[in-house]
């Protein structure tokens, strides 16, 4: 067990490209880290040089004190997990699990209780003489794990290792490598694309893109307290309702009406004043006729519902806002990512809400919603940065 | 393709025919090994006399017959030109089929260019070189030859195979804790065992068949192997030709080649068509 530090860590491929830039991350012992990001943010070029099978082009990296950059693999003492499990095909589970510990010369009689342990924490146990080929994903998944756990390495990487389980298992298999984690409590990296299990797993979580680290906090800082547009629009699902604004003193010119700024958020705004990018969770609405206490916090406005999600437990309203398209790279991005930008009529502005299950909000009808404005957050819309995200 | 359409009956009679065309010789050849000399004239498929006298003549006085010394030279020259054939070429097909490094398509190109070369144009050069070398007559003035033909075929068929190895294998071997050359000896080579042997085989049969070089390079029986030794058989009296040995040893030789294609079949079916669809 150890932790690892990222000192001013790049990677630069031979034909130039730079895949991660300068990255500095402190993953203390015992932690569990998520580096999150859309495909090609280089999160997984980050494990990879912690594993040591990418070669570290600029920067330090640390772990357990040691600077590790020269180090083999081998050398390195950290165990990792594949997104396609990488299992010895020609090996039964419990020569799979066994291969680390004879590679590290581990007396032959205290291999078998420790594959047995391992088997027994992850319920393999009456899997061990079958080969990979005959298991099904979520027990490859398991295997692959166990030949992490069972070395008790320094750090455990994981490189999406649930992403190719279908998505109920998937859900299975999240809350497994969280209790894990925590039986273990040995440092962890894990990297996934998928917002959903950074939020739901890790201690804290590193949001990337495109090489550069945007913002490493816990799930709850994250959501609330975004640095900027891109993490705000990557973090949540649905995604952040992103809209043009503009600041007037102690009020604030949304879509929805003139909504009068706290104090607190005026504050944290400084003297800013024009046009800036308003940021609301879908949370953040409600059905007008729902709101009891707080209603002052907001603001009520009418809107023609377009579509009517009902997942049961609540509604997702969608509505148009009539206000011009918002001009951001950041945004591009994160709609080119998802693919939401080759879906027509992405272009037009369209607000979710997500709204209580008892609202009886009618699709194609005119609906009276509330906007809670004090979790509204404004952001630059130049360089994307989140306004007073300075000073919290 | 179901039974009984017109198809299946046309592809029946194709594959029977290209059989028979192929089969024939060979079991003609078997059918003169077993014909006394006396009657190997007459032109019938089938012997009117069994014998197995050919063979016996022709492992007749223990190490000094005509047969047996050539057939322990083909055996340890073959295998030995196989064993380094797939030693080299595996480390070779993994360099290339794993790592960028400049001169590989080089290396490639080159290989598969010694392949194509005629032997017949080394033989001349070869010869004077072996005799200025003292490698004339020798088991490695063959197996060096044999060699420069064998590893271009290993090379090619192990790459493929190598290729079909997924790549997080080796990672994941490296980060259990293993060298490069650990992950190569316990996670590739057992993974390209059916590649190798295809290899290994093809190999075998190629030093096995090799004609000109082995009649080219060798003097005697301190080295020459069986093909070339057919070529020195002599009949009872000088007036009889010694077809019924020529036709005993050919049988012969071609049994352990038959044997092993057997064992190892779906291996060599497997290793041929590996790489054609996603495992």
């Amino acid at each position: 067990m150890a932790d690892i530090v990222l000192d001013g860590v790049s990677k630069r491929f031979d034909d130039g490209y730079e895949a991660v830039k300068d990255m500095d991350l402190e993953i203390k012992d015992g932690e569990f880290v998520i580096l999150v990001g859309p495909s090609g943010c280089g999160k997984s070029t980050a494990l990879r040089m912690i594993a040591g099978l990418e070669d570290i082009t600029e920067g330090e990296l640390r772990i357990g004190g040691d600077v590790v950059n020269q180090y083999a693999p081998k050398d390195r003492d950290v165990a990792m997990v594949f997104q396609n499990y990488a299992l010895y095909p020609h090996m039964t589970v419990r020569e799979n699990m066994a291969f680390p510990l004879k590679l590290g010369e581990v007396p032959k009689e205290e291999i078998n209780p420790k594959v047995e342990d391992a088997a027994k924490i992850l319920d393999l146990e009456q899997h061990l003489d079958r080969k990979p080929a005959n298991l099904s994903g979520g027990q490859r998944q398991r295997v692959a794990m166990g030949r992490a756990i069972v070395r008790d390495p320094k750090a455990f990487l994981m490189d999406e290792p649930l992403s190719n389980l279908d998505a109920k298992l998937r859900v299975q298999m999240r809350t497994e490598v969280a209790r894990l984690q925590k039986d273990l409590s040995t440092t962890t990296v894990y990297v996934t694309h998928d917002q959903t299990e950074a939020m739901t797993l890790g201690d804290r979580v590193a949001v990337m893109r495109s090489g550069v680290l945007q913002q490493v906090d816990t799930p709850a800082e994250l959501y609330q307290r975004p640095r900027n547009l891109f993490v705000a629009g990557f973090i949540g699902s649905p995604a952040m309702n992103f809209m043009p604004a503009k600041l007037e003193g102690a009020t604030v010119k949304l879509p929805f009406g003139d909504v009068r700024l706290t104090d607190e958020q005026r504050r944290a705004l400084g003297d800013r004043d024009g046009d800036v990018i308003a940021g609301a969770r879908p949370e953040a609405f409600e059905d007008a006729a729902l709101v009891g206490e707080g209603r002052e916090r907001g603001q009520t406005f009418k809107a023609k519902v377009d579509l009517v999600e009902s997942m049961g437990s609540e509604l997702y309203v969608y509505f148009p806002i009539e206000s011009e398209r918002l001009e951001s790279k950041d945004l591009d991005e994160l709609a080119a990512d998802s693919g939401a930008a080759d879906v027509p009529g992405s272009d037009v502005n369209q607000v979710v809400a997500r709204l209580d299950p008892a609202s009886k909000v009618q699709r194609g009808e005119e609906a009276e919603i509330w906007l809670d404005t004090t979790t509204v957050l404004f952001f630059d819309p130049q360089s994307g940065e989140r306004l007073g995200a300075e000073q919290r | 393709m179901k039974r009984g359409t017109r198809e299946y009956t046309l592809w029946s009679i194709g594959l029977f025919v290209i059989l028979a065309a192929s089969l024939i010789p060979v079991i003609w050849i078997a059918s003169l090994s077993l014909k006394a000399p006396a009657t190997i004239g007459e032109g019938g498929f089938f012997p009117t006399e069994w014998t197995f006298d050919n063979y016996e003549s022709l492992f007749k006085g223990g190490l000094d017959s005509p047969l047996l010394r050539p057939l322990i030279n083909s055996i340890v020259i073959a295998l030995i030109a196989t064993t380094i054939a797939i030693v080299l070429a595996s480390f070779t097909a993994y360099a290339i089929a794993r790592l960028e490094f400049p001169g590989k398509l080089l290396i490639l190109g080159g290989a598969l260019a010694i392949a194509m070369f005629p032997p017949i144009s080394t033989v001349g050069p070869l010869f004077d070189m072996w005799r200025n070398l003292g490698l004339y007559d020798t088991y490695a003035g063959l197996i060096i030859p044999y060699l420069t033909f064998a590893l271009p075929l290993a090379i090619y068929t192990l790459v493929a195979f190598f290729r079909e190895i997924p790549f997080d294998l080796e990672e994941a071997a490296q980060v259990d804790g293993a060298t490069p050359l650990q992950a190569f000896r316990k996670v590739i080579v057992p993974l390209a065992a059916p590649g190798m042997f295809t290899a290994a085989i093809l190999v075998f049969i190629f030093c096995w068949n090799d004609f000109v070089f082995a009649i080219s390079l060798t003097s005697s029986d301190a080295s020459r192997t069986v093909p070339a030794a057919l070529a020195f058989f002599t009949g009872e009296s000088q007036f009889t030709a010694p077809t019924g040995n020529i036709a005993a040893a050919a049988t012969l030789v071609t049994i352990p080649i038959i044997i092993f294609v057997l064992i190892f079949q779906r291996r060599i079916v497997a290793g041929l068509t590996a790489g054609a669809v996603k495992g």
